[in-house]
């Protein structure tokens, strides 16, 4: 199949981009099998990333996943909340206690969810490292918030359709759906906090915000998480 | 070449694969009736052929989906199109000016981004009354351009609806993970605008449910922050059972902590609502 890429002119007579979209997808699944033709053989699984925390797979990885971000989040307003940068206003306080609240809500939420559904899969606590934000100061804490706020609403726009379309799979869509939303009202306010009027400034040239694979968001926060997290199994 | 190994691949990216074959022999079946004795690596056209009839076709209910989306983002592009430049709108700050401009741009993106993916298949827009009065013109926000205020108040029912019909929709689209990404995308931008208007909102001291505390960027209870008599029954049915605090059989009060109240429970989850609780909302404004 050294002509693969004739695959790709028969779709590009189709002009809507949700055959654009599609077509990428194709190249996905065409690689699977190009790379599969190569070696000609089914290869073998790298089993080479066995150690740290492992996420697990199906809809409980995509659940450890999210219960791994949020609690990533909920250790950091819970220590903004504690020890709060130089000069906050009293406004910015109420606002990182609010972000507090629901970032622990969301983290306990899981940890309860995914014992009551799989509890022998339930990933443990997270050894967190913010040695690289200076609590003391407004714009590292903003900051690194902006960061965890945009990163978790790419984390949750990607894992969507990573998620089962039986059983639980729904329901858990649902869930994330709930949490999303919140967490993209957060990234929107602390932009506006950083820059008033920036609270949409990610959207891309269609108005829309992004999505992130769980590999690219975990390479992201892997800088605040000294527990290795295995991924390698989440679905894909 | 071994078709085995191409399904067993594929499969490790969509597990579903056999049923969007039907079954594995099925897929077989087509792989051998299409191809006879010609060798697949050779006919590439075949094999997008068949993968384009498992995953390309939209089904009909996405596509209800997606146009149930577009008028939607119609009502709301229209919406800030026309107060834009408008009296009220004049009246406001710079950076109030600036946000609600930077919203109109977003909606309208939205709207082409819903019309190019539907193609052929997309809605025409409604025509919309904003004065939520049907086409009569006279309806409760007919006063609506001269007043900041009140094309805020709007504007957060709107964007907090909208929010809302997304989310409902989401496992309606599992069937198609591009159209369900792009949904998700789109989702959390109206949910961005959400929490802009409503700091705006609080920048003029609105306050919750009268003053019992000020309005927030996130939903508390099922509290609007909106006092607004002729059109108080609708604009309720935008935030009615945000005020929930238990999630899958789980009750988030006191969950990490006595700071998770009711209020704080419903603020960390927004609530779904059906495509037919969103119309009832939007009915008086589509003529």
């Amino acid at each position: 199949m050294e002509n693969q890429n004739g695959i790709l002119p028969v779709h590009s007579g189709k002009t809507s981009s949700s055959y654009g979209l599609q077509r990428r997808k194709m190249v996905k699944y065409m690689g699977a099998s190009v790379a599969l033709l190569a070696v000609g053989t089914a290869c073998e699984k790298d089993d080479n990333n066995n150690d740290g925390v492992n996420l697990g797979s199906g809809d409980v990885g995509i659940l450890n996943y999210a219960y791994a971000l949020e609690q990533l989040e909920a250790a950091f307003y819970e220590k903004v909340v504690s020890s709060p940068y130089s000069g906050i206003s009293a406004l910015e306080l109420e606002y990182m206690t609010d972000l507090r609240n629901h970032e622990v809500a969301h983290r306990e939420f899981f940890k309860m969810a995914i014992t009551a559904a799989a509890p022998t899969m339930i990933i443990p606590a997270l050894e967190v490292d913010f040695s690289s934000i200076n609590f003391t100061s407004r714009d590292s804490v903003l900051g690194a918030a902006k960061a965890f706020e945009d990163l978790g609403v790419t984390a949750y726009n990607g894992a969507g359709q990573l998620i089962s379309t039986s059983g639980n799979g729904p329901t858990y869509l649902a869930l994330a759906g709930k949490i999303v939303s919140v967490e993209a009202r957060h990234a929107a306010l602390i932009a506006d906090l950083i820059s008033n009027g920036s609270f949409a400034a990610t959207t891309d040239a269609n108005g829309l915000d992004m999505a992130r694979t769980p590999a690219q968001v975990l390479a992201i926060a892997d800088t605040y998480i000294v527990t290795k997290i295995n991924a390698s199994n989440l679905p894909s | 070449m071994n078709l085995q190994n191409i399904i067993s691949e594929i499969e490790k990216v969509d597990p579903e694969v056999h049923n969007r074959f039907s079954s594995r022999r099925n897929a077989m079946k087509m792989f051998a009736g299409l191809t006879g004795k010609i060798a697949l690596a050779a006919s590439p056209l075949v094999l997008s052929s068949m993968f384009n009839k498992a995953y390309g076709q939209t089904p009909a209910e996405v596509n209800a989906v997606l146009n149930f989306a577009l008028t939607l983002e119609y009502l709301e592009a229209e919406f800030y199109t026309n107060i834009v430049g408008s009296p009220g709108f004049l009246t406001a700050s710079a950076a109030a000016q600036a946000a609600l401009t930077k919203i109109r741009d977003d909606e309208n993106k939205h709207v082409a981004f819903l019309k190019t993916v539907l193609g052929g298949a997309a809605v025409a827009k409604p025509t919309f009354d904003f004065t939520g009065g049907k086409g009569s013109g006279t309806g409760p926000f007919a006063g609506y351009l001269a007043s900041y205020p009140v094309q805020l108040a709007m504007a957060q029912t709107f964007e907090d609806t909208g929010v809302r019909a997304y989310k409902g929709q989401a496992p309606n689209l599992q069937s198609n993970k591009t159209v369900l990404t792009a949904a998700l995308n789109i989702h959390s931008v109206e949910a961005r605008h959400a929490s802009h208007i409503r700091q705006m909102r609080r920048a003029l001291g609105v306050a919750v449910p009268v003053s019992e505390m000020p309005l927030k960027p996130w939903i508390t209870l099922n509290y609007s922050g909106i006092e607004y008599a002729p059109a108080q029954s609708n604009i309720n049915l935008s935030y009615a059972g945000e005020e929930v605090a238990t999630q899958a059989g789980v009750n988030i009060m006191g969950l990490g902590g006595a700071f998770n109240t009711a209020k704080a429970a419903s603020e960390a989850f927004d609530e779904p609502l059906s495509m037919a609780q969103i119309l009832t909302i939007v009915n008086p404004f589509i003529v």
